[in-house]
C-alpha cells in the first residue's frame, strides 16, 4: 500500500529531508540532525509539519453527547474556543487513541485530532456509534483536505504573532481561534506536543505552501525531534506507549487518570470505575551508560517488574532516559531499578516521567 | 548526497573502514553509516587484549533513534581502543575517518584484508 502523503511532502525533499513511514504517512524524521533540532525548539523556536494527524470535526444538534459518549473527559466543560485533551477507551477501558477535542469558536462544531493513521477508524467509530444511538451529528473526515502545523519554542509565541492578522500572544493555553497567517485563513491552538509554548495551526492544504514559507528562517524540525522532545516532557506515544493490541492499557494505568471524567456515560466509562491497575507509568533515568530503548526489563532484586515502552538519550539532559509501565511496588519515585539493555543489566531510578520539569 | 570514501582505506560490506600500517588495523565507521545512523549518543567497545574474529560483533553504536552492531572486519587482538568516545561519541559523527575511530586490532591474518572491499566497490555499494 502506497503512503499517504503531506501537502508539504515536496517542501520536505526539496530540503533533503530524511523521510519515513509513519502511521501510513511518508513524514520527515530529520532535516539536519534530531539534537540540532531538538535544541532548536528548547531554545528557540522550531516548525514541525503534523499534517498527519488527523481532523474529524462533528457538529449537529447531539455534537455535546456524541462526544461525550466517545471520549474520557467531560466535553460539557468546554466553551467556545476551548480545548481538551482526552482519551478514547473501548468497553473494557482500554485506550483506543489519545486526542485533543477543540469546541471551535462558533461554539457548535468539535473538532478532534485522532494521531496519524486513525482518521479512517474513529470517523467510522464516531458514525457507527452516533447510528446506534441515533444521535443527529455530522460527522466529516476533513484529514485529506486539511493541513497542521506546529510551530514550538520559547519564542513561538512571539513569531506567530508576528505573523497573524490578530493577536494570538493573548490565546490560553488549549485554547483555539481562528485568524489569519500570511494570509492563509486557519485555526490557531496554544496546543503543542513538545514541552514548550507555542500553537498548533490548522488549515487548507491548498494554503499549505504559502503557511509553511511564511515561517522562513524557523527552523524545520522533524518527527525524530518531535519524538525526543515530547519524551522528556512525559508525553505519551499513541500506538508505542499504549496500543489496543500490543500495550493494552488503561488511562489510570498511564497516568491519564486525568482525562477521566467518571460522572459521564462514555464507552469504558464502567470498566474504569472498577478499574484497580496492577501497574502504572513511570518514568526511568539510568544511572550508569547506555540507552533505554522500548521493549527493554524493568528488574528489581533480579526479577522482573516491568518493560519500557520508549526511551532515548535525552539531548538537553544529556541523560538516558525511559518511560514504562512497573508493577505498582516500585512505582514510587526514587526507587532503585535495574534495566536490562542486550543482556547488561544497567542501574536506574524510577522518577516521575516530567524529566524537563522535574530538572528544571 | 556524495558521501567522503577515503582512497587509502578498506571496507567492509557492514560499513566498517580498515586502515592497516605494520600490520595493525584501525577500524571505524564510515561517513555513509554515521549518517544513516544520525546522532550518535553511545558506543560501547571491546576491551583492548580482547581477541576478534573476522564477522563477530565487537560493540555498539547507538544513535539516538537506532541501535547497530559493529562487526569486525578482520581477526585479530584489539591493542588500543578510543576512550574519547566515551564521552563525545559525537566524534564519529564530526570525524568519522580521524576522531571518531573505534579500535586498533593486531592483524591475526593479513590475507583477510583482500576480501574487504575497494574504495571503489564500497562507493557502488552505497551509490
Amino acid at each position: 500500500m502506497s503512503l499517504r502523503e503531506s501537502p508539504l511532502g515536496a517542501i520536505h525533499r526539496g530540503h533533503d529531508a530524511k523521510m519515513t513511514d509513519f502511521g501510513g504517512w511518508a513524514m520527515p524524521v530529520k532535516y539536519t540532525s534530531i539534537t540540532h533540532e531538538h535544541a532548536a525548539v528548547r531554545d528557540s523556536v522550531g516548525i514541525f509539519d503534523v499534517s498527519h494527524m488527523g481532523e474529524v470535526f462533528v457538529s449537529g444538534p447531539d455534537a455535546t453527547e456524541l462526544m461525550n459518549r466517545l471520549t474520557t473527559n467531560d466535553v460539557a466543560d468546554l466553551s467556545a474556543g476551548d480545548a481538551q485533551y482526552a482519551c478514547i477507551t473501548r468497553e473494557d477501558g482500554v485506550i483506543v487513541d489519545d486526542t485533543v477535542v477543540y469546541l471551535l469558536p462558533d461554539g457548535e462544531t468539535y473538532l478532534f485530532i485522532p494521531n496519524a493513521g486513525h482518521d479512517e477508524e474513529m470517523e467510522a467509530r464516531w458514525r457507527d456509534h452516533a447510528a446506534q444511538w441515533n444521535l443527529s451529528v455530522t460527522i466529516e473526515n476533513r484529514t485529506a483536505s486539511t493541513a497542521m502545523v506546529a510551530v514550538q519554542g520559547p519564542h513561538a509565541v512571539e513569531r506567530v504573532n508576528e505573523e497573524a492578522s490578530t493577536d494570538v500572544s493573548a490565546l490560553g493555553r488549549f485554547s483555539v481561534c481562528e485568524t489569519t497567517i500570511g494570509g492563509v485563513e486557519c485555526l490557531v491552538a496554544r496546543t503543542g506536543y513538545t514541552g514548550e509554548d507555542g500553537f498548533e495551526i490548522v488549515f487548507d492544504v491548498e494554503d499549505a505552501a504559502a503557511l509553511w514559507n511564511t515561517f522562513e528562517g524557523v527552523q524545520p524540525c522533524g518527527l525524530g525531534a518531535r519524538d525526543t522532545l515530547r519524551l522528556e516532557a512525559g508525553l505519551l506515544l499513541s500506538g508505542q506507549d499504549f496500543h489496543p493490541e500490543t500495550e493494552p492499557r488503561t488511562p489510570f494505568e498511564a497516568g491519564l487518570g486525568f482525562v477521566v471524567s467518571l460522572d459521564t456515560e462514555f464507552v469504558g466509562r464502567d470498566a474504569l470505575a472498577d478499574a484497580e491497575p496492577d501497574q502504572s507509568m513511570v518514568g526511568i533515568e539510568l544511572d550508569g551508560r547506555g540507552v533505554p530503548r522500548a521493549g527493554c526489563s524493568v528488574l528489581e532484586a533480579g526479577e522482573s517488574v516491568g518493560t519500557l515502552t520508549s526511551g532515548t538519550m535525552s539531548p538537553t539532559l544529556d541523560l538516558p532516559i525511559g518511560i514504562g509501565y512497573v508493577d505498582e511496588a516500585v512505582a514510587e519515585p526514587g526507587t532503585a531499578v535495574e534495566i536490562e539493555i542486550r543482556g547488561r543489566t544497567i542501574p536506574a531510578t524510577v522518577e516521575t516521567p516530567r524529566f524537563l520539569q522535574r530538572h528544571q | 548526497m556524495m558521501f567522503d570514501i577515503p582512497d587509502d582505506l578498506k571496507y567492509a560490506a557492514s560499513h566498517e573502514w580498515v586502515a592497516v600500517e605494520n600490520g595493525t588495523a584501525t577500524i571505524g565507521i564510515t561517513e555513509f553509516a554515521q549518517d544513516e545512523l544520525g546522532d550518535i549518543v553511545f558506543v560501547e567497545l571491546p576491551s583492548v587484549g580482547e581477541e576478534l574474529t573476522k564477522d563477530s560483533e565487537f560493540g555498539v553504536v547507538e544513535s539516538i533513534k537506532a541501535v547497530s552492531d559493529l562487526y569486525a572486519p578482520v581477526s585479530g587482538t584489539v591493542e588500543a581502543v578510543n576512550d574519547d568516545l566515551t564521552n563525545a561519541p559525537e566524534l564519529v559523527n564530526d570525524d568519522p575517518y580521524g576522531d571518531g575511530w573505534f579500535i586498533t586490532v593486531s592483524l591475526a591474518d593479513t590475507r583477510e584484508l583482500d576480501a574487504l572491499r575497494s574504495p571503489e566497490a564500497y562507493e557502488e555499494q552505497t551509490a
